[in-house]
């Protein structure tokens, strides 16, 4: 029974982190007014960059050096997502077009453009057209050296690979950033009142740019980790499946702080595969599980409606775009 | 003053919006350790004039000096570091932050430390007598610790020139005799201020000098203890104005409107009104004074089908049957045509009641549009009113045609109320029809206001300014937390009574 929980809760933990990736970039792009809800496009983009990066280095490259084997895919799939985040911030900053339209199509966009390259990647590939970077996920799944010392404490809580531990570190990096630092006051005021923070003397778009390339950074990291550390390395067309919507619905039920938002990926994640613990489900009684997450989001979003308590609120002006001249 | 170092000087200042000069010409100087008052109507440029000292638009032509040397103030950083600030009228704080956050936002050059800074806000506060709790949250502020904060935040940086854009405008009396005391210990300490308002009696009571501005144009600046009202009101209006509003008596006056213990939850889930018990009488004018927010807007709303009522009465007595309804039961449009009539002006002018887009007809038409039987709309009759509407009020307009939302401020009211009135309705409810009119136009709307009731409508008026409650109404009801907390008579009244009632904290039982 212990073995079975304990399983469960590592399994909970791996299907967490792209979700934390995924809410934690989300909740900064949010704090500044951002709505994006091209989040599962630039995660989806994050993880084929990622795959591209790899796919060169592992062809043209030195794979024993395992250091580089990590750092190329990353920097790739960072860098994908920073395009991506891009379009997005100039359409929405600069242009002041709608944002939930712009993140839509964005999502729409991304995933297209995963399984365009996903697809060609995989004619070159050859070998019955899957893409298998073993080489290269091997790498990221590189565990802490004492996590096999130390039997199922180490089985369940420390045998991650290194992307686990980052999405921690920089959800608990952006949750003092937000809270105990300069920057983060700066942040939260454009997000809430963009002309308070305009005459108070900060730069409203360099922030909201700078918050919506960091947080589409962060979020393709997701995509990444599970290419690549989840996976193994290899990809298939929309396997990523409807994680990039939960990350976006994690944050809502982290309200929109993102050290919530690791317990919150981890129960996610729980809910996410609890179908597979239960005995006797059929395939169609599984579906039925799979809604858990979204449900949970629904119970929360209805709970802190009904507390109305300011701080539990969605930043003020999510959503809208910020023109200064506008009376 | 013994002293009369320039703080500010202004050298043939001017500015256009589009082809419209907001101000022309203006030169005079503010001297240090005084307290100046700007006054003029509205849309006289007093606010687009101090905007261009504190950075938020730039002069087409002129120039300002800062202690003597020629400045040029191209945003509000520029004017911080010349240690000017401005309160503006419409808070720029953060709802979900603490006084403090608030009071440090966009302070680059000092490290984020909020203990220290709040040791440096407490030995401002206690320099100068202000009350001010750190860590509240804004969200939960009265608007007079909110413009405590705002005052801070300009103390804060450093300021030692302090403009104020009117604001008493949301202060109760006793909350802005606070305020005034503070301003003259700022300006012992060597402090300038600088006030920007359009009540005379403010003006007499604090100010050191007066400047007049009148349509862009600066008029001349007096010592204050050489002004009086009707000297000032000439200056600011051009000519000789009559401030009387004569009040009748009211002429058999029976009930027509009578409301028990209405009880109704705000947007938020929050108790807005509670057991709130009045009656309004034909031919007679009640006035409904409290702070802004404290639940006029719902109360009126709740009359006219608006708001949603939990528990309590709204009883209408028909004036020709005598026949009693229950408002509750009926839909605003069946509450309309019992002649119940609202014309509310809100925050935004053109909110409710008016759409912007529209010309002064369609606008008409708002109100009558389901009178017609033919599929076609007949537009003779809603033109033959509006024409009447603009030469009865003075509506300045080039013609009928014209979408309102290109009038000025003040004659849209005028059509609002104007349109409300036509209709010869037997209840009137207005909430705050002067806002933002000139001294002028004010008076034609309480003109207008006294013939609906020598007409035996039953006038309700919810008002801002407690000197114009006081001449107009012949009873005041004063409204605390969305509790009747008093009704008092308006020729026996006195300004300090209705401002004790409108703070009175409330515990169980209503009036």
């Amino acid at each position: 029974m212990i073995t079975l929980i304990a399983s469960f809760v590592k399994q909970a933990i791996i299907q967490g982190i792209p979700l934390l990736y995924g809410s934690t970039g989300e909740i900064i792009t949010e704090k500044s007014g951002n709505l994006n809800l091209g989040i599962p496009g630039v995660m989806y983009i994050g993880g084929i960059s990622g795959v591209i990066g790899a796919y060169f280095y592992e062809s043209y490259g030195d794979t024993s050096n395992g250091f580089l084997c990590v750092l190329v895919p990353f920097l790739s799939s960072v860098l994908g997502s920073l395009i991506m985040s891009l379009i997005y911030s100039f359409l929405t900053i600069t242009l002041r077009a709608n944002q939930n339209v712009t993140g839509l199509a964005l999502t729409t966009f991304g995933v297209g453009v995963g399984n365009f390259f996903g697809g060609s990647l995989s004619s070159i590939f050859g070998e019955g057209g899957q893409i298998a970077l073993n080489t290269t996920g091997n790498y990221f799944k590189q565990t802490l050296p004492f996590a096999d010392n130390l039997g199922l404490i180490g089985d369940t809580f420390f045998s991650f690979g290194f992307l686990a531990y980052l999405s921690f570190a920089i959800s608990l990096f952006a949750s003092y950033v937000l809270g105990r630092t300069r920057i983060g006051l700066n942040l939260k005021a454009v997000g809430e009142n963009p002309a308070t923070a305009d005459a108070a003397g900060i730069n409203v778009t360099l922030y909201k740019y700078l918050a919506t390339c960091i947080g589409g950074g962060i979020a393709g990291l997701g995509g990444l980790y599970f290419i690549m550390d989840y996976i193994g390395g290899a990809w298939t067309n929309n396997g990523f499946g409807d994680r990039g919507w939960l990350a976006i619905a994690l944050v809502i039920f982290a309200i929109w702080k993102p050290k919530y938002s690791i317990f919150g990926s981890i129960l996610f994640g729980g809910l996410y595969i609890v179908y597979l613990y239960i005995p006797g489900l059929m395939r169609n009684t599984q579906e039925i599980f799979k809604v858990f997450p979204y449900m949970v989001t629904i119970l929360v979003l209805i709970l802190t409606s009904i507390r109305k308590k300011r701080e539990h609120q969605p930043p003020a002006s999510l959503g809208l775009p910020y023109f200064r001249e506008e009376r | 003053m013994s002293e009369k170092a320039p703080a500010i000087q202004l050298r043939g200042i001017s500015k256009h919006f589009g082809k419209v000069a907001a101000i022309s010409d203006v030169s005079f100087t503010v001297n240090r350790g005084e307290i100046l008052s700007v006054l003029g109507e509205n849309g006289s440029g007093k606010t687009t004039l101090m905007n261009m000292i504190s950075g938020i638009y730039f002069p087409d032509s002129g120039q300002i000096s800062v202690e003597g040397k020629e400045v040029s103030i191209r945003s509000p950083k520029d004017a911080f570091d010349l240690n000017i600030g401005m309160i503006h009228q419409h808070f720029k704080l953060i709802d979900v932050f603490s006084a403090a956050e608030n009071i440090v936002l966009g302070i680059a050059d000092e490290q984020y430390d909020l203990k220290a800074a709040k040791d440096k806000i407490r030995s401002t506060c206690d320099k100068y007598g202000f009350v001010i709790e750190a860590d509240k949250k804004v969200y939960q502020m009265s608007v007079s610790e909110k413009q405590t904060v705002e005052i801070v935040k300009v103390l804060y940086r450093g300021a030692s020139i302090l403009i104020l854009d009117e604001p008493t405008a949301v202060l109760t009396p006793q909350e802005t005799r606070q305020l005034f005391k503070v301003l003259r210990n700022m300006r012992d300490d060597g402090k300038t201020v600088i006030i920007i308002t359009h009540k005379l009696h403010e003006v007499l009571e604090l100010s050191d000098r007066v400047a007049v501005l009148r349509k862009g144009e600066y008029i001349g600046t007096i010592e204050t203890s050489q002004a009086n009202e009707s000297i000032l009101t000439e200056m600011m209006v051009g000519k000789k104005v009559v401030l009387n509003i004569e009040r009748s008596e009211p002429e058999n006056p029976e009930d027509r409107l009578i409301v028990e213990n209405i009880n109704c939850l705000g947007r938020d889930g929050r108790r807005i009104l509670s057991e709130v018990s009045f009656c309004a009488r034909s031919g007679e004018i009640l006035g409904i004074a409290g702070i802004s927010g404290s639940g006029q807007r719902e109360l009126l709303e709740a009359i006219a089908g608006l708001q949603k009522v939990e528990s309590g009465k709204i009883v209408y007595i028909n004036p020709q049957t005598g026949g009693i309804d229950n408002l509750r039961d009926k839909t605003p449009v069946q509450i309309r045509a019992l002649g119940v009539r609202l014309s509310f002006v809100p925050e935004d002018r053109l909110g409710m009641g008016l759409v912007g887009s529209m010309d002064i007809i369609d606008n008409m038409m708002l109100r009558s549009y389901k009178k017609g039987k033919s599929v076609f709309l007949q537009k003779k009759e809603p033109r033959n009113l509006a024409q009447r509407i603009i030469n009865e009020l003075e509506v300045v307009t080039p013609d009928v045609k014209t979408p309102v939302s290109r009038l000025s401020g003040g004659n849209v009211q005028k059509v609002l109320v104007g349109r409300e009135i036509s209709s010869s309705p037997t209840v009137l409810m207005a909430a705050y029809p002067v806002r933002g009119l000139d001294i002028n136009s004010s008076y034609i709307i309480y003109n207008l206001l006294n013939r609906q009731k020598k007409n035996g409508v039953a006038v309700i008026f919810v008002g801002e300014d407690l000197d114009v409650l006081i001449e107009l109404c012949d009873r005041i009801m004063v409204i605390s937390s969305g509790r009747i907390s008093g009704i008092l008579d308006g020729r026996t009244s006195s300004k300090e009574d209705i401002g004790l009632l409108m703070t009175k904290e409330q515990r169980g039982g209503a009036v």
